[in-house]
């Protein structure tokens, strides 16, 4: 019988998933902003998991929001680099460098 | 309901697994970012699948209409709106593969160790007795969203709103041939900018000659 922990380590295997996409394709910030929206979905795995098991309907109520701030973000990430395609004509994490940090 | 020794929520929750698992793979190791978002798709539709299996409906709903609806057709949009060189975002990919193995393996096996079975397994945390045939997960969630969480189910509506004049205000752009009228100008205008007085003689009725000599000049033209 499927058990808390295999959930669990879903989330945590989609986890790693992410964190070794965010290594692989540092220069795309779409594939970024993709790989963040994973570890978000990794995340609410668990919450959702702990709350089913342990019979407590905050941890969904926890998913609900992290999903609207997830939207918000993703929002405005994506107009973010609209604009930014429409002034250097690139997404490219590398030619960013205009502030010299 | 087994099938070869296991039930078949195993059965689902394995298949669901893989495909998520795959699915997440495609979206960082795929070539083209269209194909990603559309592997994204896929996961977050499996993720849905999941969270059927843990009892949480109304979210699962809520994660294929927001996200596969709204916010992955927004990923689409942007990308193919830009007009990416590929090649030149994919250099370096392979290059950071035998530091991101690594990392990205620890990191899944230690989390194993410690969300594995030993600490989480069925045993330790046993399921939770099934809810009666009439329990609604969208009236409890709501019923607690509207009562204990109001104020941050408040706040998230301004988030929300904030997120909306954001991406706006942000990707908004005046065309030059634009015809339309600033209201913040029309308000600030003095009757200076638009009322010119000007001093000049008092108009003299002039005697018969002047008349005569213009309808000469008339019948010349003729």
């Amino acid at each position: 019988m499927v058990g808390l922990s295999h959930y669990l380590i879903l989330g945590s295997l989609l986890f790693a998933i992410s964190v070794v996409g965010i290594f692989l394709n540092r220069k795309n910030v779409i594939i970024l902003l993709m790989a963040i929206e994973l570890m978000l979905l990794a995340v609410n795995l668990n919450f959702i998991a702990f709350s089913h098991y342990l019979n407590d309907i905050a941890g969904q109520v926890f998913v609900f929001f992290i999903l609207t701030v997830a939207a918000a973000e993703s929002a405005i990430g994506l107009a973010i680099l609209v604009v930014l395609f429409r002034n250097l004509r690139t997404i490219n994490v590398d030619d960013l460098d205009s502030l010299k940090g | 309901m087994t099938f070869f020794g296991l039930h078949f929520q195993d059965i689902v929750f394995y298949t669901l697994a893989t495909i998520l698992l795959i699915a997440g793979l495609r979206v960082i190791t795929t070539r083209n970012p269209v194909y990603a978002a559309l592997y994204l798709v896929l996961a977050f539709f499996t993720a849905a699948g999941i969270w059927l299996l843990l009892e949480a409906e109304f979210l699962a709903i809520a994660l294929v209409l927001v996200y596969v609806g709204a916010v992955m057709v927004l990923f689409l949009f942007v990308v193919m709106m830009l007009d990416i060189n590929l090649d030149k975002l994919r250099e370096g990919f392979w290059k950071a593969l035998p530091i991101a193995l690594p990392v990205g393996g620890l990191m899944a096996v230690e989390m194993v160790m410690i969300v594995g079975a030993r600490n989480f397994g069925a045993d330790v945390v046993p399921a939770p007795a099934a809810h009666p045939a009439d329990y609604s997960n969208t009236a409890e969630l709501g019923r607690v969203l509207y009562t204990d969480y109001l104020l941050p189910f408040e706040l998230a509506s301004v988030v929300l709103l904030v997120a909306i004049v954001a991406a706006i205000a942000l990707t908004l752009r005046d065309r030059k041939d634009s015809k339309s009228m600033d209201p913040a100008k029309q308000v600030l205008v003095k009757k200076a900018d638009r009322l010119r007085i000007v001093k000049m003689e008092a108009e003299v009725e002039k005697n018969d000659v002047v008349d005569t000599s213009a309808q000469a000049d008339d019948k010349g033209a003729k």
